[in-house]
């Protein structure tokens, strides 16, 4: 599929999600619709339920009410925190994870996208935290997926690792153009790498904003602060402050959540 | 010799080498060995294989569980030695008694150990697997049974000292070959340097065999950090 094809395709729609853990309320009538191909970050302070949201669509976890609408025939591939290698397969071992032994070369390729084609015959155990999530990050990609989601991939690395990690995310998800949901705590990872920043508070969409900075983003970039202060500052004002930030978003779909949560 | 023991006490190590030199060079060494430790063999193979197919249904099904797991560990109390009067009356003194004795001792050391091993598989580790597409057998070969191993391989080391333990009391109860018969026939006659040397015996035989399940386990275990060859 072209990538134009990729986004006149059907959204994911989320109307009125609901999940629920005992008396805690983590997502509370959350509506979203991300179009496909898009870059999608969502950031929230811990408990704002945003890793909550991506095990839906993951379908690792079930909701309690509302509509959760993907396209007919979407695959998912998630990319945890920790890079879940099984630690008694090879590197390659790895990456092929759940392919027939006929793509085989395909998991070498995509081993090699991440470069790490020299490191195939390693054990997991050998390779360093970033080396894992390369892995992590090629056995995800060697599916094709359709809508990939990472659940804060990057928490866990130097800074130094993270900031290569970004531009290999960025140019694999530019070559492979698949729906990219990531859900982070660092503004700034989600402003370097999104089209498209929604802050969840309370388990609702607190801010909506679209990222139209050219890409390959410098975080020294003005417009690049700027969006980035106005993010942290909307996080850090908390779910007490009530008066709400409508910014314009080019989908009218969103306006609809926002007034609901202006109520 | 300065004799400082009496030799019925403690026989001196050239005693006990020769005794070593006469019992080898008569053959006897040979058979005694190869009883015993046919008999260490087949009880092992018998009860790590049970106690590895209960720990495994136990382990992966609910109703497995169910069914086997209260029984078994209500049976594991039971000291092995303990059923020994019961076990001759049903089997008298002939091979079975002591295979099934072996069997016994060594059946719940590999259960438990296989069974904690798989509940304790990481969680993270199955729902990834799962997410991408794993289940069934793909996900028991490639995930469940690998993840348990170094579990199981820890009940079948502690297994193995056990069977050697449990073979000892046997021969020497109820035998007519065998190292525990050799070292009992000897006690009779006052040999201390046959009785040193079947002592000697057990232990490198028990040496052997925990050598053994070292290699096997630095081979299969080979992805574990702490097996890594020192780089």
């Amino acid at each position: 599929m072209k990538l134009d094809d990729l986004k006149t395709a059907s959204p994911i729609v989320l109307q009125g999600l609901i999940r629920r853990f005992g008396e805690r309320v983590v997502l509370d009538a959350l509506d979203l619709h991300i179009p496909q191909g898009q870059f999608l970050a969502i950031v929230g302070r811990s408990g704002c339920g945003k890793s909550t949201l991506l095990r839906l669509l993951a379908g690792l976890d079930q909701a309690d009410g509302g509509l959760l609408q993907q396209p007919a025939g979407q695959s998912v591939r998630v990319m945890f925190q920790e890079a879940r290698l099984l630690p008694w397969k090879s590197v390659l071992d790895n990456v092929a994870l759940g392919l027939p032994a006929s793509r085989r070369g395909e998991a070498e390729q995509a081993l090699a996208e991440v470069g790490l084609a020299d490191r195939a015959q390693e054990w997991p155990a050998r390779l360093s935290g970033g080396q894992r999530q390369r892995v992590a990050l090629a056995r995800a990609l060697v599916h094709q997926p359709s809508l990939l989601l990472l659940d804060e991939p990057l928490g866990a690395l130097d800074a130094l690792t993270r900031l290569e990690m970004q531009g290999l995310i960025e140019r694999l998800w530019q070559q492979h153009g698949c729906t990219t949901v990531l859900v982070t705590h660092d503004v700034s990872e989600a402003v370097t790498l999104a089209d498209r920043v929604v802050l969840l508070e309370e388990g609702r969409v607190a801010l909506d904003l679209p990222v139209e900075l050219p890409r390959s983003r410098d975080p020294a970039d003005s417009r690049f602060v700027a969006l980035e202060q106005h993010i942290l500052q909307r996080v850090l004002q908390g779910p007490s402050f009530n008066a709400p930030l409508i910014n314009e978003t080019p989908l009218a779909s969103l306006h609809f959540s926002q007034l609901h949560w202006a109520l | 010799m300065a004799g400082w023991l009496n030799h019925r006490v403690l026989p001196a190590p050239t005693e006990v080498l020769v005794a070593f030199w006469q019992l080898l060079s008569s053959g006897d060494l040979f058979r005694h060995l190869a009883v015993s430790f046919g008999r260490v063999a087949s009880g092992f193979v018998i009860g790590a294989g049970l106690g590895l197919a209960f720990g495994l249904l136990a382990g992966v099904s609910r109703l497995g569980e169910a069914l086997f797991d209260t029984t078994l560990q209500m049976l594991r109390n039971i000291p092995p030695l303990a059923i020994l009067p019961l076990v001759i009356l049903w089997f008298g003194i002939d091979e079975s008694a002591k295979v099934f004795l072996v069997a016994f001792g060594v059946l719940f050391p590999v259960y438990l150990n296989t069974y904690h091993g798989i509940r304790s598989l990481d969680p993270q580790l199955l729902e990834m697997a799962r997410s991408y597409g794993l289940s069934g057998n793909a996900l028991f070969r490639q995930v469940v049974l690998p993840g348990a191993l170094p579990s199981i391989l820890v009940g079948i080391r502690y297994a193995l000292g056990i069977a050697w333990i449990i073979l000892i009391v046997a021969e020497t109860l109820s035998a007519t070959s065998g190292i525990g018969y050799l070292a009992s026939n000897a006690r009779e006659f006052l040999q201390t340097d046959i009785v040193v040397l079947s002592i000697l015996l057990y232990a490198a035989l028990g040496k052997v065999v925990d050598v053994a399940a070292r290699a096997l386990e630095k081979r299969w275990l080979r992805w574990h950090p702490s097996y890594f060859k020192a780089a």
